[in-house]
């Protein structure tokens, strides 16, 4: 790896230590949210035994992956948070003019900008949600224990399955969020001042425009498609939620038009906030 | 061997030019002063030396054009920058490991030992240092960088005069040497005179007076002349006359220094009265 772009990201990672913070904070929160509604689990524990396999996969895994989903946001929200300010920060404190003595490309400095919503976070809520998944499980034994049921969370919630779907699915969203982070690292990159508005407010006002002019809504239903659409592209659904591997479809996923065309304006907005940077000194 | 060399250079922000075609030439070896007033285009010029922003006309920098070859200049090039631009929370240890990670010329032990002579301790975040260590720990940065060309803008603005001299000290006794060139600009031109091997005097976006110190000191007079000889004082063509303490200074260029002698005590003015002299006359004679 170019010792440059290694250095940058770990640069990243020293400045912005939410990336990292934020999901441990929220593990812990699940964790300890968990342990609360354990109380009183073994009685309950029988009672869903009586139910049908799928109800019972459903309850017993309900908290699993409530806490993944969970993460899963938390991470989106830093990741957001994090474009908005990544290149915009440096300008406003003036150290871009202190980055720029050194010799790190700009090409450098936007990429491992980008590698943080798109391949750090990711990687650190996989890592942070397979551990408190492993965390809950023993905890779930351990309470389950006396009543000899212990076994009976493993093998609903089978943690190495639930985590290759949960590797699989940050995968996915991470390349079918990826314009949108490129966007937000554009946005950072050029605007003087109030980075959130310029990010958001072209998008609203277009469809706007839309509902006024012409009474339709299809821009809001493309934004929602680029929001959410991975999930009824990357999964086939039996349920409210995807429990074995069956339920992946990277077929399907990859041979969506909207992913590609996604990645195309994702390395259009990443190449743009390169030449922003190159030009842009601090704030004057 | 020619460091920069600039031909031309222009540089305008909408409807306010910067730099109205300036031409200069810096040899290596060289410590150049960049000196002008505020808004008279000086760190425009260096920013362009430095490949930050574009610009108009001819420029290389060590042989190459910085705008579009920064990648590469910026091996052999340092820069301190005119604020304290280092990132309020980065440990020090954290810049010196990230220094010696992408700059190929950092010797981080040279600038470990140059540390260990302050008060700043590799722990210390940046955003807890005052000012004055803030400069020190970027002059400690900049000279463990072995570069050819060291740009300094405005280095020791708001310090006290113990820290500015001591960075002065630091950037004669423990780095220049020779085949390094710095350009330094700064509005304290009678600090850096006798560390100054050349000076350019910038104004409204160009280049109006570019002198080595040993012309300097060749070229021009200061001669505090006695009441009685001022009006012959006059006659000679001073380029500014000034009152001090009911004494009348005439400053010449290529003035006789025999017939000066004639009239008064005769020196080698400030770069700082020669600045005023300069700049004043441009300025509807208000110094």
């Amino acid at each position: 790896m170019n010792p440059s772009l290694y250095w940058s990201v770990r640069r990243e990672l020293w400045e912005n230590r939410s990336i990292y913070i934020a999901p441990l904070v929220v593990a812990c929160v699940s964790l300890f949210a968990f342990t609360i509604s354990t109380i009183g689990m073994p009685q309950r524990r029988h009672a869903t035994l009586l139910l049908d396999p799928a109800q019972q996969r459903a309850v017993i895994a309900k908290p699993y992956d409530g806490a993944a989903m969970v993460l899963i946001l938390t991470g989106c929200i830093v990741a957001i948070f994090y474009c908005l300010d990544a290149l915009y920060g440096e300008r406003r404190d003036r150290s871009i003019l202190f980055w720029k003595s050194l010799p790190v490309s700009d090409v450098t400095t936007v990429l491992s900008k980008a590698s943080v919503p798109m391949v750090i976070l990711p990687s650190v809520v996989f890592v942070i949600t397979v551990i408190t998944h492993f965390l809950m499980l023993v905890w779930s034994s351990i309470v389950l224990l006396p009543s000899g049921l212990a076994g009976t969370t493993w093998t609903r919630f089978n943690l190495f399955t639930q985590s290759l779907i949960l590797l699989y699915g940050l995968i996915a969203i991470a390349l079918w969020h990826a314009p949108i982070y490129a966007w937000l690292l554009l946005v950072s990159a050029w605007a003087k001042r109030a980075a959130i508005l310029w990010a958001l407010l072209p998008w609203l006002l277009i469809g706007l425009f839309e509902r006024i002019a012409f009474g339709t809504s299809y821009w809001g239903a493309m934004l929602k498609e680029r929001l959410m659409g991975f999930a009824s592209t990357a999964f086939q659904f039996n349920g409210p939620t995807v429990d074995t591997l069956r339920g992946l479809t990277p077929g399907r996923f990859l041979t969506t038009p909207g992913l590609w065309a996604g990645l195309v304006f994702a390395a259009i907005f990443i190449a743009a906030a390169v030449r922003v940077r190159h030009g842009r000194g601090t704030n004057e | 061997m020619t460091t920069i060399e600039a031909r031309g250079l222009r540089k305008a922000y909408g409807s306010t030019i910067a730099l109205d075609g300036v031409d200069l030439r810096v040899d290596e070896g060289r410590i150049v002063g960049l000196i002008g007033p505020n808004g008279a285009g000086k760190s425009t010029a260096l920013n362009a030396i430095l490949g930050l922003i574009p610009f108009d006309g001819e420029l290389r920098v060590l042989g190459r054009d910085p705008w579009t070859e920064r990648n590469l200049l910026v091996r052999d090039v340092a820069f301190i920058a005119d604020v304290a631009v280092l990132p309020r929370w980065i440990r020090v240890a954290q810049l010196l490991d990230f220094m010696g990670g992408v700059h190929p010329r950092f010797d981080r032990a040279k600038a470990e030992a140059f540390l260990a002579k302050t008060d700043i301790r590799l722990t210390s975040k940046a955003g807890q240092l005052s000012k004055g260590m803030l400069t020190q720990l970027h002059l400690a940065l900049v000279m463990a960088i072995d570069a050819k060309l060291l740009v300094l803008d405005e280095p020791t603005l708001g310090l006290d005069i113990l820290y500015r001299k001591a960075f002065y000290d630091a950037l004669l006794n423990d780095y220049f040497d020779h085949s390094r060139t710095i350009v330094v600009t700064t509005h304290q031109v009678e600090e850096i005179q006798d560390v100054l091997t050349d000076f350019m005097f910038i104004n409204r976006g160009r280049i109006v007076l570019d002198c080595s110190m040993e012309d300097f000191e060749s070229r021009y007079s200061e001669v505090m002349v006695r009441a009685e000889n001022t009006a012959a004082a006059r006659e000679l063509g001073p380029i500014n006359e000034r009152q001090v303490f009911g004494r009348s200074i005439f400053l010449f260029d290529r003035g006789d220094r025999e017939k000066l002698a004639a009239l008064g005590e005769v020196r080698t003015p400030s770069i700082a009265d020669l600045f005023v002299a300069v700049m004043g006359k441009g300025q509807g004679g208000a110094a």
